[in-house]
């Protein structure tokens, strides 16, 4: 057990510098780094400018240093200002001199650098963001796990019966929808003024205000999340994920409830209830755990699609924002997290599977 | 000019029969519901001492006829909209409802003309036929058919240009008349105009020809990737199949969404990266179809000869101008030193990067699911009758192993073909589509979202459009696999 687990943190720890190898190659690229240079100098530099920028503020030499001197394992680089004699390096404060700076600073260091556009470092943007996501995630998956279980189950447990083939096209509708068409749909429907259940719920004073609930989730970041403003983000992040979750749960029960030892009980004469409850149900949730577990990296692009539309400034949001403004260490610092939670999940699936099948664990 | 209303004339005649048979529905639902809970079953087959049978319904039994009848009468009604709007002529006495209905008109008689040829000669007709066994499946069938037509026979449906603008018409609710109407032109925007004042129900029909240019060519060539690749990593093992698999569990660890900035902003475009993986990606079907056949004609070399060069000539014909585009000067030299007189056709730059992103995020869970099904139907006897009988590897691979997983393959297709839309859709609801102004789904939803709350109308006709077909794609996959299984 502790050799396999070994293994996989090992396979791990080289995806992910594989993965942040490649995402710092193509966030380093050429033309990155000289439109970098034109909205940090100016928009009008000739080619040679840039190039001098760009060898000035330690963007030049070999890529696989500069990934070494991101991630912590080679020292920053130092430069003397030919000018004024001032040192400028990537572990220097301002008005630091070489000798008081850490010779190290990199990921490995906990220095995730400077957000050129934020203009703060990067690890205090994250924070605040990771959190706000991590609320959204966590209602998300709270909505979503037990109602997909509990459909799955219910479809699960008489295969071909029209319980099961009811819930199983609610199941295909829910995976049929993606974030960006029910979270317009629910926006026009529940949330507009105009269109929708609103105009009419208002008219006939069921609600206070003018819409049931709020199309933007801007004012749950400030003034701390309510049912009005937080039901529909988390209803669209939830419904996508939970139609495949409650199929493979359906998949997972109706293989278990043609088991040998469920026919067994049925012929003891066990209630159908029992059998479900105490034979069947912990069974058939070993296989949804993974499933569950995997949908992680799913959400992540959920996350992403919901927080721009409804305006909740979180990973998601960074994470866009970092893309479109061109933002090199914010970018790589929302990709390490990214890829952090897609190995983590995975290595917790690969191990929780382990851990709940016992024919699993003994072999 | 009066603006439409949704229904028309039909309207004070069918809606009240909509309304009742949707209530029915309801009170059905509810009832058998709450009976269920109550302990109430419904009734089952008697086998009487005379060796009839009989059956005593049940409250439930009832419920359940009412809600199928209820069904029935909301689909009579919407087939009374569709032949009302394609019998009555002006949408003034049809509505909005009959107007889209009558200029869907080719998309129906297609409809018609195949559902009515497929059931006829269903049992000849292998597993497509067997689908019309299955309610779902044909659902899922219809839907996927209708767009399918619906974008063949865009230029006939459509009332007006996808980026023709009336500037009068911004943010027009459904069924406003033109200001000005010329002569020939269509009087209405069926479904409003846009906040540019573009025609929403034209923009949508183009835009399933957008939407299914891409996608189901993108799922293929997924599939021709995975496959070569899965073949011999499942097939041979060992270090081949740990590096493969690494490099597949590398681009699956990445997040789709992140991916896809990556990969489409403008600066990585101009650094030639979409260019690169393009050249690599669209090799493997060309080596696909030169291994397939030389596979199969290995023991008769002049057919070989013939088939093999034939192929590389036109394969590789296509590749080199698919890849290659001597005309874009920003290109890296690589890309340029393809003639131009041989360069048969030039993508333009966003669709090749759009297209070749999607088949990128694609092909590892291709190539996952091959490897799977390969490692599983390896140790089958006819693979070891094969490699008793002296076939070579690739033979086994390409034509023992490969038609024999055909079944989970074609329903993954279908599902991924749904994936793939939605990826789609995805990169157009960020901006980073094919082009600003194109008409595909996710960009028309995009542009929609920003007046949402205050103008709903041109961001959900696509957002309907698109679920629809993901849908149709779903119910026609899970049909696929409920009839394979059956065999």
């Amino acid at each position: 057990m502790a050799f396999f687990i070994l293994r996989r943190v090992g396979v791990m720890a080289l995806t992910a510098l594989c993965l942040t190898f490649v995402v710092f190659f193509l966030t380093n690229l050429y033309p990155n780094l000289e439109k970098l240079a034109k909205t940090q100098g100016n928009a009008r530099m000739t080619d040679a400018e840039v190039a001098s920028w760009i060898d000035r503020n330690g963007y030049g030499g070999p890529m696989i240093l500069r990934y070494g001197e991101w991630l912590g394992v080679v020292p920053g680089w130092l430069r003397e200002d030919p000018v004024n004699g001032e040192w400028r390096g990537r572990c220097l404060e301002r008005g630091q001199t070489p000798e008081e700076a850490p010779r190290y600073c990199g990921l490995l260091q906990g220095d995730l650098g400077f957000s050129t556009v934020s203009d703060d470092e990067v690890a205090n943007i994250i924070g605040g963001r990771l959190q706000l996501t991590g609320i959204l995630m966590f209602w998300a998956f709270a909505v979503m796990v037990p109602s997909a279980l509990l459909v799955g189950v219910l479809a699960g447990m008489k295969e071909g019966s029209r319980m099961d083939r009811s819930l199983s096209t609610l199941a295909i509708g829910s995976t049929a929808t993606p974030e960006y068409v029910s979270g317009v749909i629910f926006i026009v429907l529940l949330a507009s003024s105009t269109a929708g259940l609103s105009p009419i719920l208002s008219e006939l004073g069921w609600i206070d205000g003018r819409t049931l609930f709020l199309g933007s989730a801007r004012s749950a970041m400030e003034d701390g999340i309510n049912f009005w403003n937080f039901t529909l983000p988390v209803m669209t992040i939830a419904l996508y994920g939970m139609g495949y979750i409650a199929r493979m749960t359906r998949a997972s029960m109706a293989e278990v409830m043609t088991a040998q030892y469920i026919r067994t009980a049925r012929l003891k004469g066990v209630s159908f209830r029992n059998i479900v409850l105490k034979h069947a149900l912990r069974n058939a949730l070993i296989a949804p755990f993974t499933v569950i577990m995997l949908q992680f990296p799913w959400l992540l692009t959920g996350v992403v699609i919901v927080e721009t539309l409804f305006n909740y400034n979180g990973f998601g949001w960074t994470l866009v924002q970092a893309a479109s403004n061109n933002d090199i260490e914010l970018l790589l610092a929302c990709s390490i997290v990214a890829v952090f939670v897609v190995l983590v999940t995975q290595l917790i699936s690969d191990i929780g599977y382990v851990f709940l099948n016992p024919r699993i664990r003994i072999s | 000019m009066e603006p439409l209303t949704w229904s028309g004339d039909l309207g004070a005649f069918l809606n009240p029969l909509m309304l009742a048979a949707l209530a029915v529905f309801v009170a059905g639902f509810a009832a058998n519901f709450l009976m269920t809970l109550a302990g109430i079953r419904a009734g089952e087959m008697v086998v009487n001492p005379d060796h009839t049978l009989s059956v005593r319904r049940t409250p439930v039994d009832y419920a359940l006829m009412a809600m199928k009848y209820a069904v029935l009468l909301f689909v009579l009604c919407c087939v009374g909209y569709i032949l009302g709007g394609a019998l009555l002529a002006s949408p003034e006495t049809s509505g909005i409802l009959g107007g889209m209905a009558a200029r869907l008109t080719p998309v129906w008689i297609a409809l018609v003309i195949l559902f009515a040829l497929s059931i006829t000669f269903k049992r000849k007709l292998g597993l497509y036929g067997k689908l019309f066994d299955s309610p779902i499946g044909m659902i899922g069938f219809g839907l996927v058919m209708f767009w399918i037509f619906t974008a063949l026979f865009a230029g006939m449906v459509a009332t007006h240009g996808p980026i023709d603008v009336i500037s009068q018409m911004r943010n027009e609710l459904p069924g406003s008349p033109l200001p000005s109407p010329e002569d020939g032109q269509y009087t209405w925007y069926l479904l409003g105009g846009d906040n540019l004042g573009r025609d929403v129900f034209s923009r949508m029909v183009y835009g399933s020809f957008e939407v299914l240019k891409i996608a189901p060519l993108a799922t293929l060539f997924a599939f021709m990737v995975g496959i070569t690749l899965g073949l011999p990593a499942g097939y041979y093992g060992g270090r081949l199949d740990t590096v493969i698999t690494f490099i597949a569990n590398l681009v699956l660890a990445f997040p789709v969404i992140l991916l896809f900035y990556l990969l489409v902003t403008p600066e990585i475009v101009a650094a030639g990266v979409p260019n690169y993986l393009s050249l690599v990606l669209f090799i493997f079907p060309l080596l696909f179809l030169v291994v397939l056949f030389n596979s199969r004609y290995r023991t008769q070399p002049p057919v070989r000869n013939v088939i093999v060069s034939v192929v590389l000539v036109a394969g590789g014909l296509a590749y080199l101008s698919l890849i290659s585009d001597a005309s874009d000067p920003d290109l890296p030299i690589l890309f340029r030193l393809w003639p131009e007189a041989l360069d048969l056709f030039d993508i333009p730059g966003n669709l090749l990067i759009v297209f070749v992103s999607v088949v990128f995020v694609n092909s590892p869970t291709v190539f996952r699911i091959v490897r799977g099904i390969v490692l599983d139907i390896k140790t089958r006897d006819y693979v070891a009758a094969g490699q008793t009988r002296g076939e070579g590897p690739w033979y086994i691979m390409l034509w023992e192993i490969l038609p024999n997983a055909r079944g989970p393959l074609i329903v993954d297709f279908c599902l991924r073909i749904g994936y793939t839309t939605i990826l789609l859709g995805t990169l157009g609801f960020f901006g980073l589509g094919v082009s600003p102004e194109s008409p595909d789904w996710g960009s028309t939803i995009n542009e929609g979202r920003r007046l949402l709350t205050i103008y709903p109308h041109p961001a959900l006709p696509p957002a309907l459009a698109l679920m629809s077909l993901v849908l149709g794609l779903n119910l026609l996959a899970d049909g696929l696999r409920e009839e394979s299984l059956k065999d």
